[in-house]
């Protein structure tokens, strides 16, 4: 997939360059290009690091945990069927709680568990619709703090890389509502036509 | 709020490792070992970085930029996001790290603190890598029949572009 699209670009720009007379200032900005990219990698390398190493304090002090249990109520409200096994509401918490910190890889493994614990309790050869609410949830981003991000602005001289939090959340919010929402009309949708099958 | 935003992360860092010596967990050892997970991260997106940052530069100067961003003008009229954020827009759901690239390149050229900057940012942030996220869950479970999750995780990218664009307008004022 990446392979065409990546070829694509390529020849895209040479023969847009051809036709336009640029192909001396193609040929620079291949230079450019993988300077950037090497720039882009350590310009937001420490950030990075720093924040993997915070993390991994949040989860060894049990904070995730903590945050996890918070959220359980929650999860109970969008997974009616995950109310049934105690060790899926916990995967689903602890997913929801890691994505929120910014953990992806501690989101992941614990969304797969969730993931299969929540096909066991429906027992379909299809997604259920508590899988389909998981992986919406999933592929809209929960992030509190978008740490990379602000990384990428502070090395461009921003003001104050941050301050584009407040945005975040709320574009999150509508991501995340309209997802959920979709999720729940399409449920709906589906089971009126299974009826009427 | 600004003052609240420019907190927060030293904020954070204060509470965790204060936190951390209380259940006397090894705060030190913690960080080192999470930092080295993230230079794993860094190993790993470096060669895409360059790559994929290489064929930014090359539209970019090639003037195929333009023309793509001439195309999807119409498009991103309708979410009111800047015709420059498109091509960011549609690789987004497909790769991260070559959104990345696309999205620093315009924070760069506009500036962190210009409207098209700012709405880049937010697109980021507010946005995860859907095709991938799909095909690990449904991948894992060895699930085919994927039903409606597809068309509702790309309605909240969607809803998430037009969330951005709204937000930084409505929060910056610009």
């Amino acid at each position: 997939m990446m392979s065409r699209i990546w070829t694509s670009l390529i020849i895209l720009s040479l023969i847009c360059s051809v036709l336009t007379g640029r192909i001396n200032r193609l040929s620079v900005s291949v230079i450019d290009g993988a300077k950037a990219g090497v720039d882009l990698c350590l310009s937001i390398g420490g950030m990075v690091l720093l924040w993997c190493g915070v993390m991994e304090v949040m989860k060894r002090s049990g904070l995730t945990g903590l945050l996890s249990r918070v959220l359980e109520p929650v999860i109970g409200l969008l997974f009616p069927a995950a109310k049934k096994s105690r060790a899926v509401t916990g995967d689903l918490s602890a997913n929801v709680s890691a994505n929120l910190l910014g953990l992806g890889n501690a989101a992941t493994p614990a969304g797969l568990r969730a993931a299969q614990g929540l096909q066991r309790l429906g027992d379909k050869p299809y997604a259920t619709d508590e899988l389909c609410m998981l992986v919406v949830i999933n592929t809209a981003s929960l992030q509190l703090i978008p740490t990379t991000i602000a990384a990428v602005r502070a090395s461009c001289g921003a003001q104050s890389p941050y301050d584009i939090m407040p945005a975040v959340w709320f574009a999150s919010a509508i991501s995340q509502a309209c997802g959920i929402l979709a999720a729940v009309l399409f449920s709906k949708l589906y089971g009126i036509k299974r009826r009427k099958a | 709020m600004n003052t609240l935003s420019q907190l927060i992360v030293p904020a954070v860092i204060c509470f965790v490792s204060l936190y951390g010596v209380i259940k006397k967990v090894d705060v030190y050892g913690a960080l080192i070992d999470g930092a080295l997970d993230g230079l794993k991260i860094l190993h790993k997106i470096l060669p895409a970085l360059v790559a994929l940052l290489t064929s930014v530069y090359m539209l970019r100067a090639s003037g195929a930029m333009d023309i793509l961003c001439g195309l999807v003008s119409p498009l991103s009229a309708v979410l009111g996001i800047p015709p420059e954020c498109a091509p960011m827009a549609l690789i987004r759901p497909l790769s991260g790290s070559a959104a990345l690239a696309a999205g620093s390149e315009i924070i760069r050229s506009f500036g962190p603190d210009s409207l098209e900057g700012r709405i880049a940012a937010v697109m980021l942030g507010s946005s995860e890598t859907t095709f991938y996220v799909i095909a690990v869950y449904f991948g894992a479970i060895k699930i085919n029949k994927t039903r409606y999750a597809i068309p509702a995780a790309l309605i909240a990218d969607i809803a998430g572009y037009f969330g951005s664009a709204l937000a930084v307008r409505m929060f910056f004022g610009q």
